[in-house]
């Protein structure tokens, strides 16, 4: 399943960071940053919750770049 | 000399900082809140900055007279310290954060321990604070003005391409209601108003109007379209009133498929941002780890080798510039905003390009390989000539036609089309069809024989060849020969243009396949200026002979292949760059190609390789700028020639030329 979310990042090397801890979480198959459109786009492993995976991104980004915000 | 300058440089930052806040951030959406909130630590920090370079060091001394001795440099410092704190405090917590979260090496730790070590330095000679506080204060000004820059461009760009309709009018009890364009379902009726966009795809009940789709074209000509037309979302309707009743949900609209393709088309990172970012990773780490090696090796090397002082201080502070040059803001911002603001022109223009990637690939196109009807030609067969004939051309069109009027084959449909007028069936009567040959049939009681050479060979009636290309149509009237008709294709207008625009930006090979006989195509290629064709193709073997052309070409040359999508999709999928036109409300065609041209102009396949090669160009020299700005002054840093301004500059300076460089993707519209 793939879902997309919206998000606040100020600076691109930021936003490169927030997808690299995003793709590490588990329950996260693949995610794609979009700086420009202030999007992040996660597919979720098969049977995963996403709403708790989202949880685990959204901690695991605050990490690399307090500033974030994902619109859950 | 250099005293002078920051001073000047400080003054200018407080007016401007100063006229922003009033003027700036009184307008709505211009600034948000925290830009402005910096804005004010930027106005309030270089102040007091100015105020404490203007009293100078000795001012302070006067105090060691008054309390004891030393107040006056505790209280410098403390003034100083309070400054630095100002502007920098957020960038303190967030370093903390960063080594607590075992992330060391981001800006906002090289930025801290950079000026952290200038205070520190400062505070054991008594010195310049100013060093350490101005690097801060230019450093969050860059910051500032890559949002602010950042988030304007990305706004004003998302604005061109914003063709998202707000609501869709619908009619209630004889009032018109605004609903959600998603709640309206397949099969309602919807009105648009002048000036209102058409929210959904759908077909005219009622109502005509011009109809201007240069949103979705870039076409800036409004077309007619009345009652039985269909109409696709996204055109603003000019003039008259519209009652359509939609095709389709506006999930399914084509509004909603180019705004989702174009949206998600810079997530398709291209190889330059791949390399970016891969770089960024390592570039940070490489220049801290060098930095640190600047601070203790030379000075031991000194110590232990050479016999001479240590000069710990001198070699600290070179590393400290180091750490300020280290930041790769400037390569990892400019990139992809370069990439969408040239997909965001280009979509402007009505060239849809689903990924950076491709518009990459694109700039290296050097063949390109055309399919022919639809794309260089109309695709609509009509009469082209008469040769031979001696009953006169209408006559002969009429008993063409009336023999024809049967047949629901595209030359019989041709025919009728050029006669003109509905044909009067009960004129005609023993309508023979021979399947692959042609018909034959009495019209006014009149033996009619209308085919090709097979007929004429198979009814024994000689018959003269024809010398142009195209679909030959044999008449015999009364089993005697009367002339053939000549059907063939007509080359769009711009096409012969269009091709030698593409050689003028660097196209080396341009290629036609065809369907179509040898001669037709022969004849079509040599009117263009077309270098190679392959005639009488199957669908199949127009994907062979595209491999067969990716086999010879260089590996770093692409090839794009151009096809009006209808049935083409194996073939644009098996190109490098397939590239689809007059896709507008062709869904298939959207989904198999890399880049859609919403219309059917030729002309805007040679503008969307001109739109790539500038875009990349731009790519290419931020990357370069940045990267020579960088190294060249960490290699005056490290011998000492580049203070921190400098390096602050390297940082910031470059970072905000950058920007301004990518924002230049955008203006493709004279290419």
């Amino acid at each position: 399943m793939k879902k997309t979310y919206k998000i606040e990042v100020d600076c691109a090397n930021c936003a490169n960071l927030m997808e690299d801890a995003a793709r590490k979480t588990d329950g996260v198959a693949s995610a794609v940053v979009n700086f420009m459109t202030q999007k992040m786009s996660v597919e979720f492993v098969e049977g995963q919750n996403p709403q708790s995976v989202m949880e685990a991104v959204r901690k695991a980004c605050k990490k690399v770049e307090p500033d974030c915000e994902i619109a859950l | 000399m250099q005293g002078l300058v920051i001073i000047v440089l400080l003054a200018a930052v407080v007016l401007t900082a100063g006229f922003l806040l009033l003027f700036l951030g009184g307008r709505r959406g211009d600034m948000s809140g925290k830009q402005r909130k910096m804005m004010s630590r930027i106005f309030l920090s270089a102040l007091i900055l100015l105020g404490l370079e203007l009293a100078s060091a000795e001012s302070f001394d006067l105090f060691d007279g008054l309390l004891f001795q030393g107040a006056g440099r505790g209280l410098r410092f403390v003034c100083y310290l309070a400054d630095y704190l100002i502007i920098g405090y957020d960038i303190l917590k967030k370093a903390a954060k960063g080594i607590k979260n075992g992330r060391v090496f981001d800006e906002n730790f090289l930025m801290a321990a950079a000026t952290i070590g200038a205070m520190a330095l400062a505070i054991y000679e008594n010195g310049e604070y100013l060093e350490a506080i101005a690097v801060m204060l230019f450093y969050q000004i860059g910051e500032w003005f890559q949002g602010y820059a950042v988030g304007k461009s990305r706004r004003n760009i998302s604005a061109l391409m914003d063709i998202r309709p707000d609501y869709a009018n619908i009619e209630k009890n004889g009032r018109l209601e605004r609903v959600d364009p998603d709640e309206v379902e397949a099969g309602s009726v919807i009105v648009v108003q002048p000036g209102e966009k058409v929210p959904i795809d759908g077909v005219i009940l009622e109502g005509n109007s011009s109809l201007n789709t240069s949103a979705l074209t870039g076409e800036s000509l409004p077309r007619e379209a009345g009652a039985g037309d269909e109409v696709i979302s996204g055109c603003i309707c000019m003039s008259g009133v519209l009652k359509i009743r939609t095709t389709k949900e506006f999930g399914e609209s084509t509004v909603s498929k180019i705004l989702d393709l174009v949206e998600n088309a810079s997530s398709r990172k291209s190889r330059s941002e791949d390399f970016i970012s891969k770089f960024a990773k390592i570039y940070t780490p490489a220049v801290c780890y060098g930095a640190l090696a600047l601070a203790i090796l030379p000075p031991l090397v000194r110590m232990l080798f050479m016999g001479l002082g240590a000069q710990w201080n001198v070699w600290i502070y070179r590393a400290l510039t180091f750490l300020v040059i280290s930041c790769p803001c400037a390569l990892v911002i400019s990139i992809p905003l370069s990439f969408f603001a040239g997909i965001g022109g280009a979509s402007q223009q009505g060239i849809l390009i689903k990924g950076s990637n491709y518009l990459e690939l694109l700039s290296k196109t050097r063949t390109v390989v055309f399919d022919k009807t639809g794309t260089l030609t109309q695709g609509v067969f009509e009469v082209n000539g008469i040769h031979h004939n001696e009953i006169g051309d209408a006559k002969l069109i009429e008993y063409a036609a009336l023999a024809e009027s049967a047949s629901s084959h595209p030359v019989g449909r041709s025919l009728l089309r050029a006669y003109g007028r509905e044909p009067d069936r009960s004129r005609v009567s023993d309508i023979r069809e021979i399947s692959g040959n042609g018909v034959t049939a009495k019209v006014d009681g009149i033996e009619i024989a209308a085919g090709n050479d097979k007929l004429m060979k198979h009814l024994g009636i000689p018959y003269v060849d024809c010398h142009t290309a195209g679909t030959i149509v044999h008449m015999a009237v009364n089993g005697a020969y009367a002339g053939h008709i000549v059907i063939s294709d007509i080359i769009k207008p711009h096409s012969k243009a269009a091709v030698s625009a593409l050689k003028s930006s660097g196209v080396a090979k341009t290629v036609m396949l065809t369907g179509d006989s040898q001669k037709a195509a022969e004849q079509a290629a040599f009117a263009l200026g077309i270098d190679e064709v392959y005639s009488e193709l199957l669908p199949a073997d127009k994907v062979e002979k595209v491999e067969a052309l990716l086999g010879r070409k260089p590996e770093k040359d692409k090839l794009a292949f151009v096809g009006d999508g209808i049935n083409d999709a194996p073939v644009l999928s098996r190109a490098d760059i397939g590239i689809a036109m007059g896709a507008m409300g062709s869904d298939a065609a959207i989904e198999a190609a890399d880049i859609v041209l919403m219309d059917d102009d030729p002309m805007k396949i040679s503008k969307a390789i001109r739109i790539s090669r500038k875009c990349l160009r731009i790519v290419y020299e931020n990357i370069v700028l940045a990267l020579a700005v960088k190294f060249v002054c960490l290699a005056l840093g490290a011998v000492g020639i580049a203070n921190m301004y400098l390096a602050i500059f390297a940082d910031v300076g470059v970072m905000i030329l950058a920007v301004l460089n990518a924002i230049r993707c955008l203006f493709v519209k004279k290419l």
